[in-house]
């Protein structure tokens, strides 16, 4: 191809040049060329290598349907993958071609913003009929009408785009491709921005009532042998090139053709300077009189016949033509420029997805909309309106002849995918074109199969006997064209991608040193390694200050939830396993929720305020989930309660003063409120001023020792633990994190939801048998009463201690199933916490083990890829069994 | 991406809700002779239509109401307008009567 600029034409600014490169080569063009106008302008022919075969490629199209000339663009470091038919030429753009795969662009600092709108109608598609849509939608006082086109500027009738730009509720965005459509009319569409703006490009989420689909069609290739040297070219496309940018193509074109489009093209062509050789039709008929006689006037010589290979030293330099005539012999024809049409293709993608459906016009010979979707209406060449292809005999390939495997019959170009790929996979049986595209990938590439998915299916109806009628090409699905990670982040990414819920002490514990740990959002101290000091030893000397001192911890991250009316008593003993009717006024009790199923749903401590009200907390990870399980069951079955329910999670923020001197913190905190055992028993809530703050001091413990959970408004969360903090500074009071806190409460036998359990594990499992009410119905009881969780082999907690005591087990580590003492398929369970403890001065762990409990006092193994570890079976309880520290 | 109409808070996307699967689903009375299978079925099937389904929907990340509406699974269009769940609640202080659903069989009553 020898593409040039003519001297004239095209919606260029001649007296604006801009510099660029391409493979460091410095060349110019004007301003309102894209890359690929520029390029042919400069005679550039080849633009890159094939991805499999390594064959020299040239530009194909002029849209988002050129599957060759895809660029880098930008930096060597971080390239932008660009398609040089869509990229805006601009001063200092530097281009390289791609040879095979492509690389995958890095992060970089790539800016997108995200906007959303609603609008009556959106009209995708900036041609004469899409501007006419607009025209006539913003008509109707009131509604909001989009107008969205790929292009820089609209290209409808003058008059109309005059009068849109200055209407009021229209909207018009240019450079904008609409990416998809999906349920309910949401449009999405990204829009390059002007290059200085913040963002390289806005994506834009768009509820529309109603969408108009103008998105025009894309003009169908024929398959020939070797129809991808540089220098074959869709008509329309060389004719655009000519008209909008004034660029030729070529300097001698052949025309390869089965419709009458192609025509009009060959005249523009001529027009503009380009020297006409020959127009090949393959129809029978020929051309209508109309075409026939204006090419006949214009001197061109129509042959009929196939072009059916092409020469050149990989690019285009003749074609072999055979006329119709099967006696007469092919005729070569020199050319640098072979300009195809096999018909047009209705751009479907929006119309398509969700619930369009294709239906094959044989008048036409193309897809075009074959039902009605509410609410979207296809118009112009969409809708297959207006493609002026006449007496059009449909081509998808020209066979081949005797012998030739058709291995150079290029179906898809992108993908270098070829008619011996569709002969093949016949040959195994395929049949439909789901199926083929995954054999033979045509259809696959970035570019959507928009030059090569009809042709596939002709193709496959002439190999197989199928009716088009009963085919349609492989559903589209978005995006349309390819988008950048970097835009659909937009700004939610680094710091904004998830936002993060720090305890209102967040900061104090960033002082002390720790180290944090993600529960769902929130942010949890994990340990507080002293300088010098790694992990696991600070982790020990928390719970060893905790069990012979006081720790302090903070447990602001629990779920709670305020739960109110006259029926809240009644309300919580259908969904906790166990009774609350019955609890006193200003007494706390430890309960657990299953689901439907039986199976352990979440668990917390739950305190009675008052005669009508109780203040829940849950796990920190379930307290999203608890509150919507609580909402659906007072909505939906239990309407007739009175229970009010109120997330007060981020209300009350916690610390919990923990260990044998942790009454003593208090009392110096607290002068007013008696904190003697007597008069402030166990699973007990007394309202008190600590630190001089108005407090709901509870006495609960999850590590087993002495222990004050002290909740105040957040807002005062931070100035509570600095206070206790620093009141219990000679007492050695020692922060501990949330690793300590699950080695004190595995000793104890405390499950951890989640940890303990997964969805499979019931109360009884868990040997919770004292917390299942038999009094009372609750949510999962008939379950739990079904045969098969009662069976004794079920997996039930218990303790290990593995015979080395140095030895620490895996979390998730596998008992494998056993039978006279040998391994046998399966497993019997696997370990569900593991951790040392100071207190036992040994390794520990718990499992869920297959009848467990009937084997407590004797031995286990696990299996540690291949080293079997022998473990003494003990009662999840591992540490103070009988309680006797938990009065300090 | 579905517009959800919510009876509260009008037409808004689906993100903001949680599915809540067939509605009009009873919970079985609790009675001795409710058998493993009925209730397993209670717990365990749920209709999956291709077609009109009467669905339940929470609205999560706005007003937490639950409500139902029908939808037809084939198409995606949503074909009836919401009808909301246990709205409105009965005057604080009126204590209900427990359900029949919830009385315990007579032999784990001992």
């Amino acid at each position: 191809m020898s593409g040039f600029r003519l001297p004239a034409g095209g919606a260029i600014d001649r007296d604006r040049p801009v510099g660029f490169t391409f493979d460091g080569r410095a060349l110019t063009g004007f301003e309102g060329d894209t890359l690929a106008s520029a390029l042919l302008a400069n005679g550039v022919d080849v633009v890159g290598r094939s991805v499999y075969l390594n064959r020299p490629r040239g530009i194909f199209g002029i849209g988002s349907e050129e599957p060759n000339a895809l660029v880098a663009i930008g930096s060597v470091d971080a390239p932008e993958l660009a398609r040089a038919t869509q990229t805006e030429l601009a001063e200092g753009l530097e281009a390289r071609s791609l040879r095979g795969m492509g690389p995958v662009p890095g992060g970089g600092n790539d800016r997108a913003e995200h906007r959303y709108a609603h609008c009556e109608v959106i009209v995708v598609g900036g041609g004469w009929a899409g501007v006419e849509a607009a025209r006539a939608a913003a008509r109707v006082p009131g509604d909001r009408v989009f107008l969205v086109d790929e292009g820089r500027a609209l290209r409808g009738d003058p008059a109309s785009v005059a009068a849109l730009h200055g209407a009021p509720d229209i909207t018009v965005l240019t450079r904008a491709t609409a990416l998809a459509r999906y349920d309910a009319n949401l449009v999405v569409v990204a829009e390059r921005l002007a290059p200085g703006s913040r963002s390289r490009e806005r994506l834009w989420h768009i509820r529309a009532r109603r969408v108009v689909v103008a998105t025009g069609a894309v003009e169908r290739p024929i398959v020939f042998r070797n129809n991808d040297r540089p220098g074959i070219m869709l008509t329309g496309a060389a004719r655009a090139y000519a008209e909008r940018f004034g660029v030729a193509a070529g300097r001698r074109a052949v025309v390869f053709t089965n419709n009458d489009s192609a025509y009009d093209a060959v005249l523009a062509l001529r027009t503009a300077g380009v020297e006409i050789a020959a127009i090949v039709d393959s129809r029978a008929a020929g051309p209508g009189r109309y075409m026939r006689d204006r090419a006949a006037l214009a001197g061109i010589a129509v042959r009929h016949g196939h072009v059916i290979d092409t020469d050149g030293e990989g690019v285009l330099t003749g074609v072999l033509v055979a006329p119709a005539d099967p006696s007469a012999a092919p005729e070569r024809i020199g050319c640098d420029l072979l300009a195809v049409s096999g018909g047009w293709n209705p751009a479907l993608q929006l119309y398509s997805w969700p619930g369009g459906r294709l239906r094959y016009d044989a008048g036409i010979a193309a897809f075009v909309p074959g039902l009605e979707v509410p609410n979207v209406s296809v118009v112009g060449r969409a809708n297959g309106d207006g493609l002026d292809v006449g007496n059009i005999e449909p081509l998808w390939m020209v066979p081949p002849a005797a012998g030739d495997a058709a291995d150079l019959h290029f179906v898809d170009l992108q993908r270098d995918a070829t008619a011996a790929a569709l002969i093949d996979a016949v040959a195994i049986g395929l049949r439909y074109p789901e199926h083929v595209k995954r054999w033979t990938t045509i259809g696959t590439g970035n570019d959507q199969g928009r030059t090569s998915a009809v042709n596939e299916v002709g193709i496959l109806s002439e190999l197989t006997g199928q009716s088009l009628q009963e085919m349609a090409p492989t559903a589209f699905r978005p995006p349309a064209v390819p988008v950048t990670f970097a835009t659909m982040a937009g700004r939610y990414r680094g710091d904004f991608f998830d936002p993060i819920r720090p305890t209102p002490a967040h900061a104090s514990h960033v002082a002390l040193g720790a180290l944090f740990e993600n529960v769902g959002q929130w942010k949890r101290a994990w340990a507080y390694p002293n300088p010098g000091e790694d992990f696991h030893a600070a982790v020990l000397r928390e719970c060893r200050a905790v069990r012979e001192g006081v720790g302090i911890v903070d447990v602001s991250t629990l779920g709670k939830i305020d739960v109110q009316g006259a029926d809240a008593g009644a309300f919580l003993d259908r969904v906790y396993t166990n009774a609350f009717s019955n609890l006193k006024i200003g007494y706390s009790r430890y309960g657990l929720m299953c689901r439907i199923d039986g199976m352990v749903l979440d668990d917390g401590t739950t305190t009675r305020l008052a005669a009508d009200r109780f203040y829940m907390t849950t796990t920190t990870g379930g307290a999203a989930g608890v509150m919507d399980w609580l909402e659906e069951w007072s909505q939906t079955e239990w309407p007739e309660m009175d229970v009010r329910l109120t997330s007060v999670t981020d209300q009350w923020a916690a610390t919990a003063i923990v260990g044998p001197k942790s009454r003593e913190v208090l009392a110096r905190l607290a002068p007013d409120l008696d904190v003697s055992a007597p008069a402030f028993p166990f699973m007990t809530l007394r309202e008190a001023t600590v630190a001089g703050i108005p407090a709901r001091v509870f006495r609960i413990s999850f590590s087993g020792e002495l222990a004050y959970e002290v909740n105040v408004p957040t807002w005062y969360g931070r100035a509570l633990w600095d206070a206790i903090h620093a009141a219990g500074q000679d007492l050695g009071v020692t922060p501990y994190g949330t690793e300590a806190m699950h080695v004190l409460r595995a000793e104890k036998g405390y499950v951890i939801v989640g940890q303990e359990t997964d969805g499979t594990v019931t109360p009884l499992d868990l040997g919770l048998d004292w917390m299942i009410s038999k009094k009372k119905w609750f949510i999962g009881r008939r379950s739990l009463q079904r045969p098969a969780m009662l069976a004794p082999d079920r997996r039930q907690l218990v303790g290990l201690l593995p015979e080395d005591p140095d030895e620490l087990l895996p979390e998730g580590a596998s008992l494998p199933a056993r039978a006279n003492g040998v391994a046998t398929a399966g497993t019997a369970g696997h370990v569900t916490s593991s951790y040392r403890s100071t207190a036992l001065g040994r390794t520990f762990a718990l499992a869920l083990l297959a009848g467990g409990r009937s084997r407590i006092g004797g031995t286990a193994v696990v299996d540690l890829d291949g080293r079997e570890v022998r473990c003494a079976v003990t009662s999840p309880v591992v540490y103070d069994p009988e309680n006797l520290r938990r009065d300090g | 991406m579905l517009l959800i109409p919510c009876p509260v808070c009008g037409p808004r996307d689906e993100s903001e809700f949680r599915y809540g699967a067939a509605g009009g689903v009873a919970l079985p009375v609790d009675t001795p002779a409710l058998g493993d299978v009925e209730w397993g079925e209670f717990i365990f099937i749920r209709p999956n239509p291709k077609g009109p389904l009467t669905e339940r929907w929470y609205h999560s990340h706005g007003c937490r109401r639950w409500f139902s509406l029908v939808r037809d699974t084939a198409t995606d269009q949503i074909l009836s307008g919401p009808v909301a769940s246990g709205w409105p609640k009965p005057p604080r202080g009126t204590a209900a009567e427990p359900g029949p659903s919830l009385e315990p069989p007579a032999e784990s009553r001992a």
